[in-house]
């Protein structure tokens, strides 16, 4: 009872924060801006957001504009805070999931190899949810998301460097194919 | 409600049998100052039949890899007594021996080996141990482990932990984006390394049941990870918790009635309870944060873990029946995966200095006095696990790009790494003593 309570308050919620997104971003949304960016800055993607990326707010995103979308997200150390350079893209994402309800995706946690494995695991799904939250109050629904963690299991680059480490704390959204 | 029967799903184990190869190979990195010198003589084989193992030769090991010993190589020895009447002190004297081991292998009673061992104490010219011992022909190595045990008890005072087991994970990268991940069971030396599991997915958090019959891990071969009980002697294994989102941290309790576990099928990573006989399931932490790697306390009731519901990572101690709740760390802003000794006295855990910039190193807290000493100094260490003599404790490490295990004793003064032939090793798990 009380986790259908809160799924339908979190549903409430997310409802109102996307109507208050909606006439806001239209104005300010420009995800090139934020692809260029991005490139530019350790730690960061290297699969979206190129000059010609990004999609604007209350336009349909078609799986043309999706290719251009960063689809790794990463995150600080011990933290699960999505980096506001993420944003435009995981809205981008979320309008896409709204306009197509059969979509959907799978968000995958990961940990850099510090610190404890079960920890690890812990924080891999607790940036997964950053991330699912995030698509949620721009449009997608819950059952269009799942979430894994998979922890320190699955480094996105082997090694014990800042660059590694960096490049392994990270959400990945990938679409699933029915 | 979910019906927990339906999750319970029989699987039949992917044994991989292996070549009785030695996967682990102990080096002592750093000794007690001055360890005890010990010779261990060859036994001599008055059976008829050849032997398949040097008993003598794997004793020797033991006593030298516990760092509390210094052995004496075999070609420095003047003779090879077998029997108390040819051991001539003064010879051992002269080669600053402290102690001398002596023994013989004769047939037994049906087809059974009689190993016989004798310890003597070279100043004081006198016997100390001596002990048969019957074995069958394949049980030799574990014949060997047992006398190491009871001398390595006689000197030390200290219960031996030669004749314990550990399991481990090692996983290699086969392809791009392929892996191969085992979960592989040897004697706590490395050798006679098996198999137990084989698996694309990754593997993790192996528990030991504390009779020694069975192990718990978390194993992602569906994809999602969930929990598995694993029968050591059969080799079946069931599948007991996958909820959606975290199956973690198993712990056995120390009855073997209860499995601590992690899931955060209420939103975040909490504590449950779950009853092996009954399956039902309690959930014992209610917080908001990261709650995760539960860990028994020797008496039952209480459980350590880690939570970061004070912004870092820190391990509190969770009284099962009052509820109460201690914060047991405090120096340094990461402690995790804490692990108690049989005597409930000693903490040893993942821990990482104030100020100390990126190292995770072995800490062992003593509970008594709440003083801290870090253990080791390699930077990326985790998964610590004790000796049930309490003596030891072994853990994970890297050296280059690749997972290897190392062991340190409590006090810090014997250091041993164990590099493995292949793959990364990670996740070490110390068995309870199995006999």
């Amino acid at each position: 009872m009380r986790v259908a309570n809160l799924t339908k308050a979190v549903v409430i919620s997310s409802a109102m924060i996307l109507a208050a997104g909606c006439s806001t971003t239209s104005t300010t949304t420009d995800g090139g801006a934020a692809g260029a960016a991005n490139g530019g800055q350790s730690g960061a993607n290297s699969y979206g957001g190129g000059a010609n990326g990004g999609v604007s707010a209350g336009q349909i995103v078609t799986q043309e504009d999706l290719k251009r979308l960063q689809t790794v997200f990463y995150f600080d150390f011990d933290k699960a805070v999505v980096r506001q350079q993420g944003f435009a893209d995981l809205e981008a994402h979320a309008r896409y999931l709204a306009q197509n309800p059969a979509a959907s995706v799978r968000l995958e946690g990961h940990a850099d190899e510090r610190g404890t494995r079960e920890y690890n695991m812990a924080l891999g799904e607790r940036r997964a949810k950053s991330v699912e939250r995030l698509l949620m109050v721009n449009g997608a629904t819950a059952n269009q998301i799942e979430t894994v963690s998979l922890g320190e299991e699955k480094p996105a680059m082997i090694g014990h460097s800042a660059d590694a480490w960096g490049k392994n704390r990270r959400v990945e959204l990938k679409y699933l194919t029915k | 409600m979910v019906k927990l029967k339906q999750l319970i799903v029989l699987a039949c184990c992917a044994l991989v049998s292996l070549s009785l190869r030695a996967e682990l190979v102990v080096e002592v990195t750093q000794g007690v100052e001055s360890p005890t010198r010990i010779a261990v003589v060859p036994f001599a084989n008055d059976s008829g039949v050849a032997l398949s193992e040097d008993i003598a030769g794997v004793i020797q090991q033991d006593l030298n890899r516990s760092g509390f010993f210094e052995t004496m190589p075999r070609e420095n020895m003047l003779g090879f007594p077998s029997r108390r009447n040819d051991v001539y002190f003064r010879d051992w004297r002269i080669s600053r021996m402290d102690y001398v081991v002596i023994g013989r292998v004769e047939p037994g009673a049906s087809g059974n080996l009689n190993v016989t061992y004798e310890l003597f104490d070279v100043l004081r010219e006198e016997s100390v141990l001596t002990e048969p011992v019957s074995v069958s022909p394949k049980g030799l190595r574990d014949a060997a482990h047992f006398v190491a045990d009871r001398i390595f008890e006689q000197l030390t005072g200290l219960k031996g932990a030669f004749s314990t087991q550990v399991v481990y994970v090692t996983a290699e990268q086969l392809s791009a984006g392929k892996q191969r991940f085992r979960l592989v069971l040897a004697d706590w030396d490395g050798a006679r390394a098996q198999t137990i599991l084989e698996s694309p997915e990754p593997i993790l958090s192996p528990a030991w049941s504390m009779d020694g019959s069975k192990l718990a891990y978390v194993s992602f071969e569906t994809g999602k990870p969930s929990i598995y009980v694993q029968h050591l002697a059969s080799g079946r294994r069931e599948r007991v918790q996958s909820f959606p989102g975290l199956n973690g941290a198993p712990a056995w309790s120390p009855d073997g009635n209860q499995l601590a576990l992690v899931l955060s099928r209420d939103g975040n990573p909490e504590i449950y309870l779950l009853n092996l006989q009954t399956r039902a399931l309690e959930r014992i932490t209610r917080h908001y944060g990261i709650d995760t790697e539960p860990s028994w306390s020797p008496d039952g009731k209480s459980l350590i873990f880690t939570s970061d519901r004070g912004g870092q990572p820190q391990i509190y101690q969770l009284d099962i029946a009052s509820r109460n709740l201690k914060r047991l760390t405090f120096e340094g802003n990461y402690n995790a995966r804490g692990r108690l000794t049989q005597d409930g006295r000693f903490l040893a855990m993942v821990h990482r200095s104030q100020g100390g910039g990126n190292g995770f190193e072995i800490a062992v807290q003593d509970l008594k006095t709440d003083r801290v000493d870090i253990l080791t100094r390699s930077g990326l260490v985790e998964s610590p696990s004790i000796a049930p003599n309490g003596s030891v404790v072994i853990y994970a490490t890297q050296e280059g790009t690749r997972g290897v295990l190392a062991a340190v004793s409590l006090d810090g003064r014997v250091q041993f790494r164990m590099p493995a032939s292949q793959g990364d090793v990670r996740e070490p798990a110390w068995s309870p003593y199995l006999n």
